[in-house]
């Protein structure tokens, strides 16, 4: 049967290239980070509507991970990524021959969050954060009072998200100090509605995600002050982003656009608008927008050619939008 | 007096029978109930969550980030291509297959052996056929997430599903059809064109749909091959007012599917999007629901022909 099937397809092979050959049509192909499909879907949205629907642009959801093992193999012209790309990803681009234009688009806060019901847990330090995920806390650290005695004798659950995800090599990397070294003993998730979940029923609970899930939560769900290197605690805000006080868990969340893509002219077209309506429309799914200035930033790095990370593809936290643009416009 | 004892030990007897009756009636009742209530509870549930979304904007309008906006063009259209193709290339290789194994091929270790995969393929689960797409489909010749690949996909998945069919159905022809065609001098092509194919068909049918009424629901292997979660346009139309005036583009199209809309929308954060899902959900049932329907008058119409 399989054997069928191979020779009917092989068949249709001929055919098929036959087709794709006459198949030419301005498609802007974008997949990538969960974390950055509200943004890059209310952009494509806009866009196609603006182009009355002549340049068609397809976003999918593998991860920013996922994500970039496509944009690496050229098979996507922009890839979504809530983190900067990592060294190992950077090697496969280069085996590849893809150049890149990295774009920061908006910053997003990790939010650490708990049952409303929860009267103990006022605010959280990065250590704390630390007991309660590193690896060595697995199977050890199972109760509230272990990881501060002040707080109750009471079972932890603790909810994230799963391996795959931007959002999981973040939180490890500015938590634990290494990405994507975690306690495996949590309840893991990729929908990010299951965690809110999670966590919703069970007062005993603590889960992160980003702010979007939050917000919408926050009859749900209570988020918790992260104390921040300054020694004060703050609650995650767009405000406190911006102002650079939410710190280490608001993170930079970029577009990568394939060099050669950009040649062509629907792929430019694409890129200019998500810069000049990124801001709001950012804002529209409850991301932090950055300063005009960042946009127009980008948009000249493009202009001019300027290829590349700058971020050397190891992982960094607690980078604030100053510090962002003052790498960006560093050239 | 001990007539009249036996009686009523016979009466006794009877009862108990009879009570082992109802007890299994009962029980099969219950047995039934189980399925029934589970399956309209949870459709009851997505109708009401569902239903007070349902509009005509909603079947027209492309996915949106507003959730009031949003709707499933693409995902239908999507998924009514797919079924195509799957139908195209499962059925006639499915039923090939079916007939070749029963009226054919020699009954020897080598078809004991095929017989036995065939039947265990149909228990492999269905990530595995969208890894084996992917491989094959989506890089090996080039495909790409289109289309073509996600009904090849389909169509493998549920292969087994037709074969087995074919066979039962055909298994159920008395042999003495067989026997009076070939006394009266037909071929083994010729009995089967007029005779085998046309008295099974409505198996083979009942078949088919079971087939595809799995593989509309599939999620797994469509996001294994990589369909997308936005697409906010529709493939190339098949047919053109230009010459050649059909065109297969369409079958290279970037695409999604039904289930992959639900899915991506059950796991947004606004609530909104949920009755979005719980509507598309309803209206994939109802996809569903009516491939049944036209499966069954199909099948009345073709038993209504067969005079044996």
């Amino acid at each position: 049967m399989k054997l069928n099937s191979g020779i009917r397809a092989l068949a249709l092979a001929a055919a098929a290239l036959a087709v794709q050959a006459t198949y030419a049509q301005q498609i802007v192909k974008i997949d990538g980070s969960s974390t950055v499909f509200p943004i890059t879907e209310a952009v494509a949205e806009e866009f196609q509507k603006a182009k009355k629907q002549k340049i068609k642009v397809t976003v999918g959801i593998s991860g920013t991970g996922g994500g970039f093992k496509k944009f690496c193999r050229g098979e996507t012209d922009i890839s979504g990524a809530s983190r900067p790309i990592l060294k190992k990803e950077m090697d496969d681009c280069r085996a590849a021959g893809i150049e890149y234009f990295e774009l920061p688009v908006a910053f997003d806060a990790l939010t650490v969050v708990i049952h409303p019901k929860n009267s103990f847990i006022k605010q959280l330090t990065v250590a704390e954060m630390k007991k309660m995920w590193e690896p060595g806390a697995q199977g050890k650290v199972t109760k509230w009072n272990q990881v501060n005695p002040q707080w109750p004798d009471a079972p932890m659950k603790l909810f994230g998200p799963g391996a795959d995800s931007g959002t999981f090599d973040y939180f490890t990397e500015a938590v634990v100090g290494k990405s994507k070294s975690s306690r495996g003993d949590f309840t893991a998730s990729e929908d990010d509605n299951v965690l809110v979940q999670g966590v919703a029923r069970d007062v005993n609970s603590l889960g992160y995600f980003g702010f979007a899930y939050y917000v919408e939560n926050q009859d749900k769900l209570k988020a918790v002050p992260i104390v921040n290197e300054k020694g004060r605690p703050v609650l995650p805000s767009l405000d406190a982003v911006i102002a650079g006080s939410y710190s280490p868990l608001a993170r930079p969340i970029f577009i990568y656009v394939n060099g050669k893509s950009l040649g062509k002219p629907e792929v430019k077209e694409f890129v200019q608008y998500y810069l000049t309506h990124g801001a709001a429309l950012s804002k529209e799914v409850k991301y932090v927008p950055l300063p005009d200035s960042a946009y127009t930033t980008a948009w000249n790095h493009v202009l001019k050619g300027r290829k590349g990370t700058v971020f050397g593809g190891t992982p960094e936290v607690g980078i604030t939008i100053d510090e962002l643009l003052r790498r960006e416009t560093k050239s | 007096m001990s007539y009249a004892r036996d009686l009523t030990a016979i009466r006794a007897l009877i009862a108990s029978h009879k009570r082992w009756d109802h007890v299994f009636a009962l029980c099969g009742l219950a047995a039934l109930m189980v399925g029934v209530l589970t399956f309209t509870a949870l459709f009851a549930d997505m109708a009401i969550d569902g239903i007070p979304r349902l509009n005509w904007e909603f079947l027209t309008n492309f996915p949106s980030r507003r959730p009031a906006q949003a709707g499933i063009l693409s995902a239908w259209v999507g998924t009514c291509l797919v079924m195509l193709v799957t139908a195209f290339f499962a059925v006639p290789l499915g039923v090939a297959t079916g007939i070749y194994l029963e009226e054919y091929a020699p009954k020897n270790w080598v078809t004991d052996i095929i017989e036995i995969n065939i039947t265990n393929l149909a228990g492999v689960p269905s990530i595995v056929y969208g890894l084996l797409a992917l491989g094959l489909f989506v890089y090996q010749f080039g495909f790409g997430q289109s289309i073509l690949s996600a009904g090849l996909t389909l169509a493998l998945l549920i292969l087994p599903v037709v074969i087995v069919a074919t066979r039962e159905s055909i298994r159920a022809i008395p042999q003495g059809i067989r026997e009076g065609a070939y006394a009266l001098g037909g071929t083994q092509w010729q009995v089967c064109r007029d005779h085998i194919i046309p008295y099974s068909s409505a198996g083979i049918l009942t078949g088919v749909i079971i087939g595809m009424a799995r593989a509309i629901g599939e999620t797994a292997p469509v996001i294994t091959i990589g369909a997308l979660t936005f697409i906010a346009f529709l493939p190339p139309a098949p047919v053109s007012a230009e010459a050649p005036f059909i065109s297969f583009d369409w079958v290279m199209s970037p695409f999604t599917v039904m289930p992959i809309q639900m899915f991506n929308w059950t796991s947004r954060p606004e609530a909104a999007f949920l009755q979005n899902a719980a509507a598309a959900g309803f209206i994939l049932v109802l996809m569903t629901l009516a491939m049944n329907g036209l499966a069954i008058y199909l099948r009345y119409r073709i038993r209504r022909n067969i005079k044996w």
